[in-house]
C-alpha cells in the first residue's frame, strides 16, 4: 500500500487542484490524569495497544509519567501523558512540576472511579486543583471528565449515579474556574504564569464533556472517539468526501475507523440509514471489530497490533449488505448498503476507486481539492455503478 | 420482511435478575398450563414426551447455574457472580435445530436418599439423553465424586445407556499440568469405582471447562452431538464440502448458543473453533445493529424502481445470510452462510482461495440445500408437519 502515500500523491494532489490547503502536521499534548487506581493505564491500553479488557487486570501502577506518542491517521501525533494517580505525584504535578504539566495541553482526560466510597471529596479536591492549574497555564484546553468503572453499579441504578456525579463535578468546576478567574490579577503578576492579558479579565469557560465510561462495553469507545474527533485536522474536508462517497455509491451508512484503535474517525448516514434505532451503534462497531481483531491475533499468532484482516463482507439476503475493508494506510472503512449483487459489486470497486481522495489521512498534507469538485467525482462515481449493471 | 435469519428474540447480556424472572414466570406459565390439562403438577413429571433432556447435576456452587445461563441465555460469564443459589430443578429449553431441554438440579438435594421428598427417578431419568455433573475444579472434590460415583451406579441399574458427561469445571487459572493431573485423578477414582463395583466401559466422558473460555461451549457441542441421529452422515457431508472446496475446517453452528453440532473429520483444534465463533458473533452483532429494524416503503421503493426495476428479493444471489473474511495473514479467508433460522454453516478455507468464492457458493449452495434436506428426514414426525410449512417459507426463493 506504499503506492498510496509519500511521493505518488504529488502528482494526483495537483490533478485535483490547490484551492483548499490542508493543516500541518499536529501534535497533541493529552493529560490523562484521576486517582490512583482509577483505571487510566488501563483503558489507554485497551484504546491504543489493543489489550482486552480481562487482560488488564494485572496491570500495575503507573509510576510517574508515562509519556507516549501514539500516532493517530498519519497526520496527528498524540502526545499522551498517563499520569500516575498516587497522591505524591499528584502533588508534585501540582507544585514543582506544575508549569511543566499544565502547560500547552490540547485535551485534559480526567478519570473518576464511581467506586471509591468515602474517598470521593479528596478526589474532587485533586480534581479542582488539577481544573485551576490547567486554567492558569491552558486556558484553551478541553477537559474531558469520564466517570469510569459504571459496570460497578447496578444496571437500573447507572443512569441517576451518573447524573448525580456530573451535577457534582460540574459544580465543582465552576467553583474552580470562578476562584481563579477572581485571583487572576495576582497571577499574572506573578513571573512564572503564561501571558495573560491583564487589562481584561477572559471569561474563563471551560469547554467540558462528561461521560459514563466502563472498559466492559462499548462506552469507553464512545468517549474516546468524541476526544479524538475533535483533534483530528481536516474533519471537515473528511465529511464532504465521505459524504459525496456515500451518495455516489448509494450506501446507508459509511463509517471510517482509524487502523490501530478503531476510534471512528467519521461517519456518515444516509436518510434511511439515520432511522437506525440503535444509538450507540459507531461505538459498537469499533468494540465488534476490535474484539475480532483480538480473536485473529491470537488464531494467526501474529502481534496484536498488527493488522489482522483486509476484507469483509456479509450479504444478509434481501435485507441489507455491508463490507469493511481496508482503505487508506491508517484507516479501515465500514459501508452498509441496500441489498442487490450488482450495487454491491460496483460499491466495493467505487471505495477502491475512491481512495485517493482521502490519500492525505495518511500523512505528509498534500494539497487537495474543494468539495465542489468532489461532487464531480460523485458523478463519476455513480457513472461506474450503471456501468457494471449493465 | 417477516423472516429474520436468526432468532429475533434472542437474548443478548441480560442480567440475573431478569433472567430469574424469566425462569420464574417461565415456570408458574408451565405449571399453569399443566394444571389445566388436568395432569399431575409435579415438577419432575415428563411434559415433552420425546425431547432429549440434559440434566445437570453436582455439587452446590459448582456452577451449574453459571453454566447453563452463559451457553443458553448469553448471559455475560462476569456476571454470574450475582446469580443467586438455585432452590429448584430450573428448566431451560434450547429451542433450536432440536428441542432440548436442559434442567438444572440444586446441589443441596440428594435425588436417591431424601428423607423428605422421594423423587421419581423414572420420571427423571426416563427420558435423559445425558446427565451433566459438574465438578469445581478449584475446591476439594472428593465429595462431590464419592456423590457422583453414586449417582452413576444407581442410574447404571436402570438405565445403562445413559451416557455421563463429567465437567471438571472452573479450570481457568489453573496450569495445564494442574488441570492435567486432576482431570487424571478424578478419572482414576470413578473407574476404580465403578470396576469394584463391577461396572465396566460405563459411557463415562471427562471434560475440561470454563466459562471464561470457549471450552464450556466446546464442551457442550460435544454432548449434544452424542444426542443428535445419524451424525454420521453430517460428518461425511462436511468432510466431502472440505474436500471439494479445499476448506481447512468446516464447523455447522447451532447460531444462538454457538455450540457447534458437526464438524468434518479432520482433528479437533480447539483455535480454529474459537475463531468460527466468534465469527458467528460478528456476524449476530452486524446483524443487530443494522439487519433488524424495517426499513420504510420509500427506501424500498427506490431500490426496486429505475435502473434496477426488479424486486430487492431478485437482485440479490442467495435468500440466506452470506458472509466472508480474509485474514491478512497469508489472506486466509472465513466464510459463513446461514442454513436455516438456527444453523449457520461456517469454514476456514485455505490460503489464497477468496478468488474462487464464486465456485465455493455453488458448492455451499448444494450442501446447504442437503442439509435442509437432511434435518428434515431426522426431525421426529410430530414436529415434521408444523416444520414442513416453515421449511417451505424459509426456502421459497
Amino acid at each position: 500500500m506504499s503506492d498510496l502515500d509519500g511521493n505518488s500523491s504529488a502528482p494526483a494532489g495537483d490533478a485535483f487542484g490547490q484551492t483548499q490547503t490542508l493543516k500541518k502536521v499536529k501534535k497533541q499534548k493529552v493529560l490523562l490524569m484521576g486517582k490512583s487506581g482509577s483505571g487510566k493505564s488501563s483503558m489507554r491500553s485497551i484504546i491504543f495497544s489493543n489489550f482486552l479488557a480481562r487482560d488488564t487486570r494485572r496491570r500495575g501502577a503507573t509510576i510517574d509519567i508515562d509519556l507516549s506518542h501514539v500516532k493517530f491517521l498519519g497526520n496527528l501525533t498524540l502526545n499522551l501523558w498517563d499520569c500516575g494517580g498516587q497522591e505524591a505525584f499528584m502533588e508534585n504535578y501540582l507544585s514543582q512540576q506544575r508549569a511543566h504539566v499544565f502547560s500547552n495541553v490540547g485535551v485534559l482526560i480526567y478519570v473518576f472511579d464511581i467506586e471509591s466510597r468515602g474517598d470521593v471529596e479528596r478526589d474532587l479536591a485533586t480534581y479542582v486543583n488539577i481544573i485551576s492549574a490547567l486554567v492558569q497555564y491552558s486556558r484553551e484546553a478541553k477537559v474531558f471528565v469520564l466517570v469510569h468503572k459504571m459496570d460497578l453499579i447496578q444496571p437500573a441504578m447507572r443512569e441517576a449515579v451518573f447524573d448525580q456525579r456530573v451535577a457534582l463535578v460540574r459544580r465543582k468546576t465552576a467553583e474552580a474556574v470562578s476562584i481563579v478567574r477572581k485571583q487572576k490579577p495576582d497571577a499574572s503578576a506573578h513571573p512564572q504564569s503564561p501571558p495573560f492579558p491583564s487589562t481584561q479579565i477572559p471569561d474563563v469557560d471551560l469547554d467540558m464533556q462528561l461521560f459514563a465510561t466502563s472498559i466492559w462495553d462499548q462506552s469507553l469507545y464512545k468517549a474516546w472517539a468524541s476526544i479524538i474527533h475533535d483533534l483530528v485536522p481536516n474533519l471537515a474536508v473528511i465529511e464532504t468526501q465521505l459524504a459525496s462517497l456515500g451518495v455516489a455509491i448509494d450506501a446507508d451508512e459509511i463509517l471510517l475507523f482509524e487502523r490501530t484503535s478503531f476510534l471512528v474517525v467519521s461517519k456518515w448516514s444516509s436518510r434511511e440509514g439515520e432511522r437506525n434505532p440503535y444509538g450507540d451503534r459507531f461505538e459498537r462497531m469499533s468494540n465488534i471489530l476490535k474484539s475480532w481483531k483480538h480473536t485473529c491475533s491470537k488464531f494467526t499468532g501474529t502481534p496484536r497490533n498488527a493488522e489482522q484482516f483486509s476484507d469483509f463482507e456479509y450479504k444478509m439476503g434481501p435485507n441489507f449488505a455491508m463490507f469493511a475493508t481496508k482503505f487508506t494506510t491508517n484507516t479501515y472503512i465500514l459501508v452498509c448498503m441496500p441489498p442487490g449483487e450488482a450495487r454491491f459489486n460496483s460499491a466495493k470497486l467505487n471505495v477502491a476507486a475512491a481512495r485517493p481522495w482521502f490519500r492525505f489521512l495518511d500523512g505528509p498534507p498534500v494539497p487537495m481539492s474543494s468539495s465542489s469538485q468532489m461532487l464531480a467525482g460523485g458523478g463519476y462515481g455513480s457513472e461506474a455503478a450503471g456501468g457494471s449493471e449493465s | 420482511m417477516d423472516r429474520f435469519p436468526f432468532r429475533p428474540g434472542f437474548v443478548r447480556n441480560i442480567s440475573p435478575a431478569v433472567l430469574n424472572l424469566q425462569r420464574v414466570y417461565e415456570q408458574n406459565r408451565q405449571r399453569i398450563t399443566k394444571k389445566d390439562v388436568g395432569s399431575v403438577p409435579d415438577v419432575a413429571a415428563p411434559q415433552t414426551k420425546g425431547t432429549p433432556r440434559l440434566l445437570l447435576m453436582g455439587q452446590r456452587r459448582s456452577g451449574k447455574s453459571s453454566i447453563s445461563s452463559v451457553v443458553f441465555h448469553k448471559l455475560p460469564p462476569s456476571e454470574t457472580l450475582y446469580l443467586e443459589s438455585t432452590a429448584r430443578i430450573q428448566k431451560d429449553s434450547l429451542n433450536s435445530f432440536m428441542d432440548v431441554q436442559i434442567w438444572d438440579f440444586p446441589g443441596q438435594i440428594d435425588v436417591f436418599e431424601n428423607p423428605n421428598i422421594t423423587f421419581d427417578i423414572d420420571a427423571i431419568f426416563g427420558e435423559i439423553g445425558a446427565l451433566i455433573w459438574v465438578i469445581d475444579a478449584q475446591d476439594d472434590y472428593l465429595e462431590s465424586v464419592a456423590q457422583l460415583n453414586n449417582t452413576i451406579l444407581h442410574i447404571q441399574r436402570s438405565y445403562p445407556h445413559i451416557n455421563v458427561e463429567v465437567f471438571i469445571h472452573k479450570v481457568d487459572g489453573l496450569s495445564d499440568d494442574y488441570k492435567l493431573d486432576i482431570q487424571r485423578d478424578i478419572t482414576i477414582r470413578i473407574q476404580d469405582e465403578l470396576s469394584d463395583e463391577g461396572i465396566e466401559n460405563a459411557p463415562v466422558n471427562f471434560h475440561l471447562t470454563s466459562i471464561y473460555n470457549h471450552s464450556i461451549f466446546e464442551a457442550f457441542s460435544k454432548v449434544i452431538q452424542k444426542l443428535i441421529p445419524r451424525l454420521g452422515q453430517l460428518e461425511a457431508m462436511l468432510t466431502n464440502l472440505c474436500r471439494t472446496c479445499r476448506f481447512e475446517k468446516a464447523y455447522l453452528f447451532d447460531v444462538n448458543t454457538k455450540i457447534y453440532i458437526a464438524t468434518d473429520s479432520t482433528p479437533e483444534d480447539m483455535a480454529s473453533y474459537e475463531i468460527c465463533s466468534d465469527f458467528v458473533d460478528v456476524v449476530i452483532d452486524f446483524t443487530e445493529v443494522y439487519g433488524s429494524w424495517p426499513r420504510t416503503q420509500s427506501w424500498r421503493a427506490r431500490l426496486e424502481g429505475e435502473p434496477w426495476s426488479q424486486p430487492v428479493e431478485d437482485q440479490v444471489a442467495c435468500e440466506l445470510a452470506e458472509a466472508g473474511m480474509v485474514l491478512s495473514d497469508a489472506q486466509r479467508p472465513i466464510m459463513l452462510r446461514e442454513v436455516d433460522r438456527f444453523l449457520a454453516l461456517v469454514a476456514i478455507m485455505k490460503e489464497g482461495s477468496y478468488e474462487k468464492m464464486p465456485q465455493i457458493n455453488l458448492n455451499v449452495d448444494v450442501v446447504v440445500k442437503g442439509l435442509t434436506e437432511f434435518f428434515d428426514i431426522t426431525k421426529p414426525k410430530e414436529v415434521k408437519a408444523a416444520a414442513v410449512v416453515e421449511g417451505r417459507k424459509g426456502q421459497g426463493s
